[in-house]
């Protein structure tokens, strides 16, 4: 492949010069060709994956289509990219989903629309940045500059409360990120050099490990969200338009995971392994607490947003029980399964969540209020079976059926939770009743019964646009429900590896 | 040899799934007689090749086929794949649910004939069939863990098919959150069976069995448990909520809101069964735990005597018949608990074709009564539905286990087995189940004589139920009748006996040997019926249920004054809807609202989050004091920095 | 013979004159920008003493570029205020206290 040494480039840059030529239309007048544009640069970034995907080398842990050049010479800063399976796997969820928030977009959005589709591709490119980027500055660049782009779309196309809830969530990201900043420096320090890659060999004492370890603890926990770190989630969520809800649900969380896997657990293996304790009961709370506060929650997107919190407690679950797990069964291979759940844990929730968090829009949509309670619906159902039909599937996959996305990254996790201790599995499992609960109670106020207005009365099924968005997601979502192992094949390599240097050395 | 087999078995569970696929997605356009016409010839072929299955695998003896179709994740040294085994169980069961199946669907098309969602109808039936079929040729936990939940999804979407009823999508709610109960247990058993044998496939797992014996993991500090017991209650907790045991029963009844063809074949013959398959399947892990057989046995026995006491009090016909279901499943259990797998799968199988007539012909006097339930609405049928009146009674009588139809030959083996188990709590069991074989008739009957006999209460014309409807009840009266005494030899007292090596039962809790002394064919074991005392208590039941609903109505009055207390008790069912509605369903809305109020809002957002903002603004707002606005204060200020400075400087 | 010392003890003379122009001046901004011009020359005042006494003239060339500046920020001070006293109407430096907290 001709292009091998510039495609990260071309993914990272292409939508935020997309984005740049969508900006150049300007005002409200030329939409169309805003949104053709935009539509155009986020399919192409989406079928530049293809060659990615297979040109990807999934036998090799090395970072793959390299690319480095010096940037700041003084700090021995460099532009480099480079991916693993993980980032592969988040770079491909990235296009998807960037392609998806575009075509909603489309619908949903009627003022600013060249903004909109501005920020997001901007968005997009930034998330593609941090997934690729093998130099720790570069990363925590594009770790910031995605803040923007968010911001603004909350701050601007965001519903009534949308002001606290930009700022509450850019302070909330910004103030975590500011120490992993200092953490990053201190580690230059050590090394010379900003490579993450020169990190991972660093044998710190235990106590600066620890201080580095909750130095990217902040950063990372109030990404995913964990407990108790997690209540600028639910706000920003409610405010964000549709399509901001879905990059929230579907990559920003993941950015958090994606941290723990990338800096903390390799670069302060032994933090982490001391204190992998706290950071499962963490966990643990996430789903059951969550869990429980998402049952009584009257708006449906907070509802989606606390169900996310609590999924994604498992996905950090997955990756802390690992110390646990090989405690008692002293073998690495043992620990696999919990680490690719988490992962397969956070690529499945994009499907099902994202496609949760488009619903309320396509409702809300639908009434003059753009109310997102559930009391302002019932009945739906009988209006827009198709759409409950969808909606019926992504909250089955939210509920974890097997055969739909979400049944994967669950079941593996609690599978290996029964190998650390027979209480962390049975408390992550009581996730089975809990999620059905809230999600099946949701769907049973909001789709079933009598219809409750008029407005409800006269609702149209989803149209030909929100049709296509939504097969795209099902196709989604039984992929990795019924073959998930395209998505593991790349991930076995990356996964051992990052196990073998996340590992502190076992006592025999 | 072996592959084609294979390719069959997959055909028959894919078929239905196929016909689910193109009647859910394109059924509008397709209208409604190619849709079912579409289905039912797919759920036919279904049957047609389960028939040449079971024929091969148990008639003819063809050695069990296992095969992997494909290989759904591999992590680590874990390894799942989607396979399936094909043995003399499986084969059983495959006939009979296709064979139950393809008759709902021929029912179906009369039962559902004016419902707007009747191509949906179709789709979710098919559904489930292709989901039950998956569960039953599971050759790995996983698979069965995929069936298990595809059914309940089904389950949960049929239920609440008439979703514009509340309490329709009350129950279905209900059913799937019970269920889902139960699959924690699941779920912990499947993951303590690889974490003790590295691997879901159940011959890896059945043949290392003995290796764990003994073995136990730690519960609670300083508490040790035997790891297969944990398996095995934990399983069980599994199908305790899929089989409605004592206490996850609660949505059984509920599920009664669904269409009655559903109720047929969802709630009576396949479905609930499936955790009396389930522990069939496992025999191999249940049998080296006298613990969790001893807990199956009690609950099931339990079970199966409170429950029939709820069915004498029910007004609604299915709601009886749906009791009625959940007391019989107490009746497998209590046979699984005494290590009589193959008779729980016999009387499964004779249930399965009784219950579902049952259900189906009380689907025929309610479509023939306008969707009236109501069985003080009803009686003196008997003229105006003469088949429907004729099918039900033989279900009745089978269900009532008199000879020689065939509910008597399954529940008479029973009733054998358990006084002949060994097994702790045997004796209560037995106790129990001896008044449940009185108990049963007189529900059953009650429900027939309130039905079909008496005074005709109903005020409009009542019609036969179209042929439609008719045929599938006269297809499922015949085995209704016979296939007990037909079954009996060949699943109980011949070797290799039809369930064959599927099933493994220890030497020490054999019980069909002693049974097999008594045992002289079909024919004279319905002759000498008269000797055992479960035939007289049946009949005793009948009487009892004439006496009081036809002969002397006045004396049920009598003890409902006299014994209002007991009467009570069972009107509010023991009490466990109020308890889940109460403790479960209110304390963990309140428990929410605690988190989401006080922790969340309060003290995470109110203190931390927008505390350390107010924290700000306030030193922020004695700050801006400083900020007078003038020039010369700024300069003046700019001069004294300045001065401090330098003076600092110079002063060091 | 004029010594060094006595050009600095001017120069400072000027540049406090100007810092209490600035400082007790309330009333005329005009004012205040003069002052602003004195301190700039009580500066240049130093900058030819040093350059004379040392022989250097980088220091007169200095003043060149501040002469030049000033005049400059005087234009441009002169324009700001008169701009001030079109939209507020006065130019009194008591009045001016947009900036307050």
């Amino acid at each position: 492949m001709w292009f091998k040494h510039i495609i990260l480039s071309l993914l990272i840059w292409l939508p935020v010069i997309g984005a740049m030529l969508v900006l150049l239309t300007g005002g409200d007048r030329q939409a169309r060709a805003a949104r053709f544009i935009a539509f155009s640069v986020a399919l192409l970034n989406l079928l530049l994956c293809i060659p990615l995907y297979l040109a990807f080398d999934p036998s090799r842990f090395v970072m793959q289509f390299q690319e480095n050049h010096l940037w700041i010479r003084a700090y021995q800063i460099h532009y480099a990219l480079g991916v693993d399976g993980i980032s592969l796997a988040m770079i491909i969820l990235t296009n998807f989903t960037g392609l998806l928030v575009i075509l909603a977009g489309c619908q949903a959005i009627r003022v600013r629309i060249a903004q909109y589709m501005a920020a997001f591709l901007i968005m997009q490119g930034m998330m593609i940045g941090v997934f690729a980027a093998t130099d720790a500055i570069l990363f925590y660049v594009f770790w910031e500059g995605m803040l923007i782009p968010m911001y603004l779309s909350i701050g601007m196309w965001g519903s009534a409360n949308r002001n606290y809830a930009a700022v509450k969530f850019f302070l909330y990201t910004f103030l975590g990120s500011i120490l992993m900043l200092i953490a990053l420096l201190y580690l230059y320090n050590q090394t010379g050099s900003f490579d993450i890659q020169r990190f991972y060999g660093l044998h710190l004492p235990i106590a600066i490990q620890k201080l580095i370890f909750f130095a990217f603890l902040l950063a990372f926990a109030v990404k995913v969200p964990m407990w108790p770190v997690h209540t600028w989630l639910p706000d920003a969520h409610t405010e964000a338009p549709a399509g901001g809800s879905v990059v929230l649900a579907a990559l920003m969380l993941k950015l958090g995971i994606y941290g723990f896997l990338r800096f903390s657990m390799p670069i302060v293996p032994q933090a982490c392994a001391h204190l992998a304790g706290l950071m499962i009961i963490l966990s643990l709370i996430a789903i059951i607490y969550i869990g429980l506060v998402a049952i009584v929650q009257v708006d449906m997107k907070k509802l989606i947003a606390y169900s996310s919190i609590a999924h994604m407690g498992f996905a950090t679950l997955g990756c802390f029980m690992i110390y646990g797990i090989i405690r008692h069964m002293a073998k690495y291979q043992d620990a696999y399964m919990s680490l690719e759940g988490a992962v397969i844990q956070m690529i499945s929730h994009a499907f099902g969540s994202g496609a949760m968090f488009l619903g309320v829009g396509i409702l809300a949509d639908r009434l003059t209020s753009h109310s997102r309670l559930i009391k302002d619906y019932s009945g739906v159902a009988a209006r827009m079976p198709l759409f409950a039909a969808f909606f019926m599937l992504f909250a089955m996959s939210n509920v974890g059926l097997p055969g739909t996305a979400g049944f994967v990254g669950e079941f593996m996790v609690i599978m290996s939770a029964f190998q650390s201790h027979f209480w962390v599995a049975f408390t992550a499992a009581l996730t089975l009743i809990l999620a059905s609960a809230y999600t099946l109670w949701m769907y049973k106020r909001v789709f079933f019964g009598s219809i409750v207005s008029n407005e409800v009365a006269a609702m149209k099924d989803i149209n030909w646009l929100e049709k296509t968005n939504y097969i795209l997601l099902a196709a989604g979502v039984f992929f990795i429900g019924l073959y998930p192992a395209p998505v593991l094949n790349v991930l076995h390599v990356t996964i051992e590896h990052l196990l073998s240097i996340s590992m502190p050395p076992l006592k025999v | 040899m072996g592959t084609h087999l294979f390719s069959i078995a997959m055909a028959v569970a894919l078929l239905p799934l196929v016909g689910a696929l193109i009647a859910g997605l394109f059924g509008k356009k397709m209208g409604r007689t190619a849709t079912h016409r579409m289905t039912i010839m797919l759920v036919g072929s279904a049957f047609v090749l389960s028939c040449y299955l079971f024929a091969e695998i148990v008639l003819l003896g063809h050695p069990t086929v296992e095969g992997v179709l494909y290989n759904w994740v591999t992590s680590g040294t874990f390894q799942f794949d989607v396979s399936i085994l094909l043995d003399r169980l499986s084969a059983t069961m495959l006939f009979i649910v296709s064979f139950i199946s393809f008759m709902v669907h021929i029912y179906t098309v009369g039962y559902m004939k004016e419902d707007p969602g009747y191509e949906r109808f179709f789709s979710y039936v098919s559904l489930f069939t292709f989901a039950m079929l998956i569960l039953v040729l599971a050759n790995n936990f996983l698979l069965l863990f995929f069936g298990w939940e595809g059914v309940g999804l089904v389950s949960y979407l049929l239920i609440g098919f008439w979703f514009k009823r509340e309490s329709a999508v009350e129950g279905s709610l209900k059913a799937f959150i019970a269920n889902r109960v139960g699959d924690v247990g699941f779920v912990l058993a499947i993951a303590a069976v690889l974490t003790y044998f590295n691997s879901l496939d159940y011959p890896t797992v059945f043949s290392h069995v003995t290796l764990l014996v003994g073995k136990t993991m730690p519960l609670f500090p300083g508490l040790h448990v035997s790891v297969i017991t944990m398996i095995c209650v934990l399983l069980f907790i599994g199908a305790m909520a899929k089989s409605a045991q004592i206490p996850l029963h609660i949505w059984l009844p509920e599920s009664m809101e669904g269409p009655t063809p559903i109720s047929a074949l969802i709630h009576a013959a396949t479905m609930v069964t499936a955790g009396i398959y389930m522990v069939a399947r496992m025999s191999p892990l249940f049998e080296y735990s006298p613990v969790a057989l001893s807990l199956v046995l009690i609950l099931g026995a339990t079970t199966c005597l409170l429950m029939g006491f709820l069915a004498v009090m029910q007004q609604d016909i299915k709601r009886v018949i749906a009791y009625s279901t959940i007391s019989q499943l107490g009746y497998m259990a209590v046979a699984l608990g005494a290590s009589a797998y193959d008779t729980a799968i016999f009387h499964l199988i004779t249930h399965a074709f009784f219950k579902a007539l049952l259900f189906l012909a009380a689907g025929s006097v309610i479509i023939a009564l306008h969707h009236e339930q109501d069985m003080r609405k009803m009686g003196g049928l008997a003229p105006y539905m003469p088949i429907t009146y004729l099918t039900f009674a033989i279900g009745a009588l089978a269900l009532a286990a008199i000879p020689p139809f065939s509910g008597f030959y399954s529940k008479d083996a029973i009733i054998e087995a358990v006084h002949l188990s060994k097994t702790p709590g045997a004796h209560y069991a037995y106790l129990c189940v001896l008044v449940g074989a009185f108990v049963t008739p007189l529900y059953i009957f009650r429900a027939l004589f309130l039905t079909f006999h008496g005074q005709k209460r109903y005020p409009d014309k009542v019609n036969e139920s179209p042929w439609v409807m008719l045929i599938p009840l006269i297809a499922l009266a015949i085995p209704s009748m016979i296939a007990g005494g037909i079954l009996i030899t060949p699943m109980l007292f011949s070797t290799p006996s039809m369930l064959g090596a599927s099933i493994f039962i220890l030497p020490q809790h054999v019980v069909s040997t002693a049974l097999a002394t008594d045992f002289q064919g079909a024919k004279l074991m319905a002759l000498h019926a008269t000797q055992t005392l479960n035939f007289w208590l049946a009949l005793a039941g009948i009487i009892t249920a004439w006496l009081f609903n036809l002969g002397r109505p006045q004396w049920a009055e009598l003890l409902k004054k006299r014994f209002s207390w007991l009467y009570q008790i069972f009107i509010v069912k023991y009490g466990f809807d109020a308890f889940n509605q109460v403790v479960l369903v209110e304390g963990s809305r309140r428990l929410g609202n605690f988190f989401y109020k006080v922790s969340d809002l309060i003290m995470i957002d109110g203190v931390f989050v927008n505390g350390s903002g107010k924290l700000i603004r306030l030193f922020a707002r004695m700050g801006r004091r400083i900020q007078t606005g003038y020039l010369y204060h700024y300069a003046l200020a700019m001069l004294l920095g300045l001065a401090i400075c330098l003076g600092w400087f110079i002063g060091f | 013979m004029v010594a060094l010392s006595n050009f600095l003890i001017l120069a400072a003379i000027l540049f406090g004159v100007g810092i209490a122009g600035i400082l007790i001046n309330r009333k005329n901004i005009i004012v205040l920008l003069m002052s602003i011009e004195l301190m700039l020359l009580a500066v240049n005042t130093n900058f030819i003493a040093f350059s004379y006494f040392l022989g250097n003239n980088t220091g007169q060339l200095f003043v060149f570029f501040i002469l030049t500046v000033a005049a400059a920020e005087a234009a441009i001070g002169l324009a700001i205020m008169m701009v001030l006293f079109r939209k507020s109407g006065t130019i009194e430096v008591d009045k001016l206290d947009a900036l307050k907290g």
